[in-house]
């Protein structure tokens, strides 16, 4: 148990490594250096810089060394919780992110918890009553919830908000609360805010999830212990929810493995669409204006949110099915 | 060897066997008849057949230019087209005019039912190659006696009063071909990287495997829209889209990859590949000779699956302004029109390049569905 458990921590370090290397790279990558840019950006708001303040900025952040010592500077600083500052906005990342990241950890979360609340049910029922009508009709719900991108589901549902209801369905809080500091009123307004979103987001991971759970379920409802339950006495839904249900509960936790990036992709677009302010839009923004550090920093923290996800995801499964330690 | 052994059997015990036998099919012949009873499957081939022949006669199909943009006819809804005249079979549309509201500034269109603009087919219009190849300009539908660009809008107009109809068509061209070869790069990719990694194993097989876990394990859209961000802003529209197509397969072979891999390391162990390698073959020839034969209905099945996860990836990157730039033409570029909730709300015919984007995704998984199960000697379907 403690291998496994020792194995994939090392495999999620090795994987954030992977990350920062690719984050570094999306820093890397536009033609010239940062300091390139904040010069031409300073000198079309008509500020001068002059040649010794643009080499004292390259010391600063190290632009004339090599490549890797440059990583290496900048894993240092990330390390010490030094995200660099945001060329475009003049301040530091972290204070750009913060509340931005908390949003989307708390999106990420509502969809994954939905996209259980919803796989669940239907899952089992689809087995139980597999080739019945809800059957058939879940199955071509998921068919088109895989299919359709999220950010078209999110463009529909904010064309359809508007014709039958007349509402815009966008923003995660009422414009009462957009600035305000935290508050009851202004969790309990997010909260009234979040299904929409997090229903759009969790559509692909449910049909994903329930595809995995009826197929689970279907090849353990025909085993002997099923029907032993069943000799027992013990009432059909009984049965199903004690024995095998149990059984088929791997895919809930294992899945989230694949559904967390999922997630965290999709909702960059969607939050795009639906003018949500988690840390997509600001990604976009920064990536449009070359403000490399913020982008980079972002991704690197979309990518570490994700692996730890994944690691949690990892043990809980484990703790559930011990055929995997 | 074999022949010079007399055979033992008796010439009418052979008879015999085949008499008894029932006639024999070959996997492809099976496959096809497993694939034929699978009705979505077989409505999706369809329809992505349909969507294949609007890509090769993209030019014959639209009437209008898609890159003639005239502000004059902005953002108008989409035409009614009128089918009979006096009892008659005989399409036409109304000639439409424009002014703008003096109130809300809003362009307004009324169409005039005195000044009839007759439809007809194989009309002559703007120039384009057929194919790429042949010069003309005749169309499957036109106006009589006008100029298509300035009188026919089906489907309405976009901002820049660009013809969306026939911009459509033109972004299915791009589009669909996008996939295409954004899935041909991942499938060599994931077909020799799988291949290596499940017929060597051991250590090769630990690190491409990792390699494989990590890529699947980060965020795909933040990476694409940050390697994508990064293409200089005055490479040409087609070094944009290779280097957008190569962005989008650097991440889709992981999938096939592990299908790959998976069949590899159960066939190593059969007797076929033993026998191959005890005649002494090469490896590459048991590979690619008498390994992937066996899995390549499967690996089709994959890529069929693959397409349209390449085309949402277009699509979705276009539609942030960090894949396909204008003046290409895309289903994800046109819907970048559509962004925010004015534009939906005033001129909801703007989200019309989404029908097809849900249409062939669809399609592409129920025929991908079907050939999964198809190839699949071991499915229960159509026996």
């Amino acid at each position: 148990m403690f291998q496994y458990i020792a194995n994939r921590l090392i495999m999620a370090v090795f994987t954030v490594l992977l990350i920062s290397v690719l984050s570094f790279v999306i820093i890397q990558i536009p033609p010239g250096d940062y300091v390139n840019s904040y010069i031409a950006q300073q000198e079309a708001s008509g500020a001068e810089i002059s040649i010794e303040e643009a080499e004292s900025l390259r010391d600063q952040y190290g632009l004339n060394q090599s490549v890797w010592v440059q990583y290496f500077k900048w894993m240092g600083r990330i390390v010490r919780g030094d995200l660099g500052m945001s060329m475009e906005w003049n301040r530091s990342v972290s204070s750009l992110i913060g509340e931005r990241l908390f949003l989307t950890v708390v999106l990420t979360l509502a969809t994954v918890v939905l996209t259980w609340a919803l796989a669940l049910p239907i899952g089992i029922l689809s087995a139980v009553r597999q080739y019945s009508f809800l059957d058939y009709f879940f199955t071509f719900v998921g068919f088109i919830g895989l299919a359709v991108p999220n950010f078209l589901l999110a463009l529909l549902a904010m064309y359809f908000g508007y014709v039958w209801f007349d509402a815009s369905i966008g923003g995660l809080f009422s414009a009462e609360y957009v600035d305000a500091p935290w508050s009851i009123g202004r969790s309990w307004d997010l909260a009234k805010h979040l299904p929409i979103p997090a229903l759009i987001l969790a559509t692909s991971g449910t049909a994903e999830v329930v595809r995995v759970m009826r197929a689970n379920l279907l090849d353990e409802l025909g085993k002997p212990y099923v029907v032993t339950a069943r000799a027992k006495g013990l009432s059909d839904w009984q049965v199903i929810i004690r024995h095998p249900v149990r059984v088929a509960l791997n895919p809930f936790v294992s899945t989230i493995g694949y559904i967390l990036p999922y997630v965290v992709s999709g909702s960059i677009i969607v939050s795009l669409v639906l003018g949500l302010p988690t840390v997509g839009p600001l990604l976009l923004r920064a990536l449009i204006a070359q403000d490399m550090f913020l982008a980079g920093a972002i991704v690197l923290l979309l990518g570490v949110m994700t692996v730890i996800g994944t690691f949690i995801s990892d043990v809980l499964l484990m703790w559930i099915d011990p055929r995997v330690r | 060897m074999a022949r010079a052994m007399p055979l033992t059997t008796e010439p009418d015990t052979l008879a015999e066997v085949h008499t008894t036998s029932v006639r024999s099919e070959s996997q492809l012949r099976l496959t096809w008849r497993k694939f034929r009873r699978h009705r979505l499957a077989l409505i999706g081939t369809g329809i992505i057949a349909f969507f294949y022949l609007i890509v090769a006669f993209a030019g014959f199909i639209a009437y209008a230019d898609p890159n003639v943009s005239e502000a004059d006819r902005s953002l108008l809804p989409p035409q009614r087209i009128r089918f009979f005249d006096d009892g008659s079979f005989r399409p036409h549309v109304y000639a439409l005019t424009g002014s703008r509201d003096p109130i809300t500034f809003k362009r307004v269109y009324v169409a005039d039912p005195n000044q009839k603009l007759p439809l007809t087919f194989f009309a002559r219009g703007f120039e384009y190659k057929l194919f790429g190849l042949i010069s003309t300009n005749v169309h499957l539908i036109g106006v009589e006696g006008a100029n298509a660009e300035e009188t026919l809008f089906i489907l309405g107009t976009d901002l820049q009063g660009r013809d969306l109809f026939s911009r459509i068509i033109f972004a299915t061209q791009v589009s669909m071909l996008i996939g295409l070869v954004g899935v041909a790069l991942s499938l060599i990719l994931g077909v020799v990287l799988g291949a290596v990694s499940g017929y060597y194993g051991g250590f090769v097989d630990t690190v491409i495997q990792r390699v494989i876990e990590v890529l699947r394990s980060i965020p795909t859209i933040p990476l694409w829209m940050g390697l994508a961000a990064g293409l200089p802003r005055d490479w040409s529209v087609l070094k944009i889209y290779f280097a957008i197509t190569i962005i989008i397969s650097l991440l889709g072979w992981t999938t096939l990859a592990r299908v790959v891999r998976g069949r590899f390391l159960s066939l190593r162990r059969d007797e076929f590949v033993m026998a191959a390698k005890v005649l002494g073959c090469r490896q590459p020839r048991i590979i690619f000779r008498h390994m992937m034969p066996a899995l390549i209905s499967h690996v089709i099945a994959v890529t069929t699956l693959a397409l349209p996860a390449m085309i949402i990836s277009e699509t979705s990157l276009s539609f942030l302004g960090l894949g396909l730039r204008p003046p290409a033409i895309s289903w994800g570029v046109m819907l970048q029109q559509a962004q925010n909730v004015q534009a939906i709300a005033l001129t909801p015919w703007l989200l019309i390049p989404a029908i097809p984007v849900i249409v062939i995704v669809l399609a592409f998984n129920f025929m991908g569905d079907g050939l999964r199960d198809a190839a699949d000697p071991y499915s229960k379907l159509g026996r």
